[in-house]
């Protein structure tokens, strides 16, 4: 007989192996979909998992493509684990994109060391600007972040596009919605010749350091970690909550913000409508994936990145339809959650009695 | 001697690559890549016809959808290239210097951007439709069907493919009815069926009892439908998705060229072309013409049809007059590709001004 038997306490391996459960039961339904359809399910997986990085170019491919993820799962991770739920970072990192691609035209054609940090700034000034909106709705107004912060995702789009479409377009470009090429001063500089992963890898893996030591050596961290399991007892304990609310959002802003600085100064090189897939959203299951901790959010940047990849490989080989890329993120939080009973139940096999 | 020698190393070496020509001419691979699903029944359903006319003509194809104008763009470009194809169909203007950009990389791999303006590399050519034909028909059949003498048209994006649209479309719409007015609704997307339905429905609220699109969903048509207005379909023909408003729908029909192109590459015969056809070469397809449409419409629209095909008669031909009532085309002179290429002012009789 089975028996589910609650944990006195949330078990800590558990808590690092539902990941792995999850990213392994997702290749079995992943499969077993393939199988479905009418695919060879290993082939398929072999497509999706191991082709699209089997080179040095799709290794490089797979670090372009996790580096914004990563770095803005960083971001989510300080407002989550202290309770706050930023899922406006889409937004932010599209705030931050305008205002250091603004700053990049303004340098058009002109060369010069000084440019680069200029525009990286811009970026992250304008992701914590954006951020800090939500956030100081809630501290002074007690609004609700989560809705605040995904309807300013759309307000973003819109600035954006009024931007691309009129005063910021191209003039030579005939109307496209789009802005002229940035100045290769303006560009984060390529790592490798012929290779398109650029210098906003080491943004993304500073963030990793510093995230790593705020959380585990301070006392901000610790402070986070007790809001983030009781507001009460924060409060008891006598934190300066809004304080914290708002450094948490503006270093959420900040990453997003300079993820997409990464973007459009990395392998884009202009402003135009579509800067970002929803990089900013899928943080949110890269985050979660990635249990907060700032090694896991590493490994999950690159297995959520892999389902991008893997999509257009998919496709191209096995004609299977892109849009399965979608169904592989959904799948893997949907089975993270699920498994997350696991934190707090246990399954006990009762032998039968005679 | 030496000259015989010669002559039939010369030959032979032309046998040589003849026959290599005709043993690889199977293998040609074409690969396209879509902005948006196969299943949108507008822009990317039409190519994805195309792409399957190529495959008819014995021809294997790969294809890739929803690519993001994004990044990503590039990934997937290079990854075709990579991957053994030796034409690539980029079927979105925002593949623009993504297809530039990797088609510097692989010289030897073709690569064909609909709607650009950039061929920056000699294996890079261009092509796109004279879909203003198409919309001198329609002007002519809202024209003459409209009794509000106020027509509706959703605009996707400020740039001269749309605004040539609009003004072709103004302007037979005045030949036949010198009262109407054209107002603009910017959706500025191409494909957002919710903004669209918003726009036809904002339309038909100011007066407009015909609807024309340059948007790319179904979601007009059926606003239309449930207003009890006209309307045309984009792209495919939109009949089956509202029954009753759509009178006729100017179609994208890209197979012949697909196919031209992708033998042309089989041959060795492919070269580097701007490429800008209309209702003659058979790019712009008028679909059937709705049996609510009065008899003699119907034939006037057939022979319109008919005289744009053989180009007797031409979508911009003047006198033509901007909004200010300035000259733009003399009369008896027609508006040339380059004028056409760049126009960014509305005729006379457009309502409103162009977003800037």
């Amino acid at each position: 007989m089975i028996k589910i038997v609650k944990r006195d306490q949330p078990s800590r391996a558990i808590f690092f192996f539902t990941p792995v459960l999850a990213i392994f039961l997702t290749l079995v339904a992943g499969g077993l979909i393939f199988f479905i359809l009418g695919f060879k399910p290993f082939e398929a997986l072999k497509f999706f998992f191991i082709v699209p990085i089997a080179d040095k170019y799709g290794f490089s491919e797979l670090l372009l493509k996790a580096t914004p993820l990563c770095l803005i799962a960083i971001g989510l991770s300080f407002c989550f684990k202290s309770n706050n739920w930023n899922i406006g970072a889409e937004g932010q990192l599209t705030f931050g994109a305008i205002v250091s691609g603004g700053v990049a035209l303004l340098f058009y054609e002109q060369e010069g060391f000084y440019i680069l940090p200029i525009v990286i700034l811009a970026g992250a000034i304008g992701g914590m600007l954006y951020a800090s909106i939500p956030a100081i709705l809630k501290t002074y107004f007690n609004t609700n972040e989560i809705l605040v912060s995904l309807m300013l995702v759309y307000v973003s789009k819109l600035i954006l596009d009024y931007l691309v479409v009129g005063p910021w377009s191209n003039p030579e470009g005939f109307n496209f919605p789009e802005t002229r090429q940035f100045s290769d001063s303006a560009k984060l500089p390529l790592l490798f010749e012929g290779l398109r992963i650029h210098a906003g890898i080491f943004l993304a893996l500073s963030a990793v350091v510093i995230s790593w030591f705020v959380f585990y050596k301070t006392y901000l961290g610790f402070q986070m970690k007790v809001s983030g399991f009781s507001l009460k007892t924060a409060k008891y304990a006598g934190y300066k909550g809004k304080k914290m609310i708002i450094l948490v959002f503006l270093i959420s802003g900040a990453c997003a913000g300079l993820a997409g600085v990464g973007e459009i100064t990395g392998p884009i090189g202009q402003l135009h409508r579509e800067i970002s897939p929803d990089y900013g959203f899928t943080a949110i299951i890269v985050a979660f994936l990635g249990r907060l901790h700032p090694v896991g959010i590493i490994f999950a940047s690159l297995v959520v990145a892999i389902t991008y990849l893997g999509a257009e490989t998919a496709q191209i080989f096995m004609q299977i339809p892109k849009y399965t890329g979608q169904v592989f993120q959904g799948m893997i939080l949907f089975f993270l959650l699920a498994s997350d009973y696991l934190l707090f139940f246990k399954i006990k096999f009762i032998g039968s009695k005679k | 001697m030496h000259k015989f020698l010669i002559r039939s190393f010369v030959s032979s070496l032309v046998l040589l690559f003849t026959l290599t020509v005709a043993a690889v001419a199977k293998d040609v691979k074409a690969a396209f890549v879509y902005i948006g699903p196969t299943g949108d029944h507008g822009w990317t359903y039409q190519h994805d016809v195309g792409r399957k006319a190529v495959e008819a003509a014995g021809f294997k194809t790969t294809y890739v959808e929803g690519v993001p104008e994004s990044a990503d763009a590039e990934r997937v470009l290079r990854q075709l290239a990579n991957s053994g194809h030796d034409v690539i169909f980029t079927t979105s203007f925002g593949y623009m210097n993504p297809t530039n950009k990797v088609a510097k990389e692989f010289p030897n791999v073709k690569f064909e951007h609909a709607t650009g303006y950039k061929r920056e590399h000699p294996n890079v050519s261009t092509y796109a439709a004279r879909f203003y034909e198409g919309r001198t028909i329609l002007g002519t059949i809202a024209g003459t069907m409209t009794k509000s003498n106020v027509i509706g048209y959703v605009a996707s994006f400020p740039i001269p493919e749309v605004i040539r649209g609009i003004n072709s479309f103004t302007l037979a719409a005045q030949k036949v009815n010198p009262n109407i007015k054209t107002k603009i609704v910017w959706a500025f997307t191409w494909y957002d069926p919710g903004k669209e339905a918003e726009a036809a429905k904002a339309l038909i609220d100011q007066g407009a009892d015909v609807i024309a699109q340059h948007t790319d969903s179904t979601a007009i048509v059926q606003m239309a439908e449930k207003a009890g207005v006209y309307a045309f379909g984009q792209a495919s023909d939109m009949d089956k998705f509202a029954p009753k408003a759509v009178l006729t729908s100017v179609e994208n029909n890209w197979g012949p060229y697909y196919v031209d192109r992708v033998k042309a590459v089989a041959n060795g015969t492919w070269s580097q072309k701007d490429t800008w056809h209309g209702i003659g070469d058979g790019m712009v397809v008028i679909s059937d013409l709705d049996s609510q449409m009065p008899a003699d419409l119907r034939s006037k629209v057939k022979k319109l049809q008919a005289d744009l095909a053989s180009g007797k008669v031409h979508s911009f031909t003047g006198p033509i007059y901007d909004q200010k009532g300035n000259l733009m085309v003399a009369e008896g002179k027609t508006a040339d590709d380059g004028m056409l290429a760049g126009m960014m002012t509305y005729v006379k009789g457009v309502e409103g001004d162009i977003p800037k």
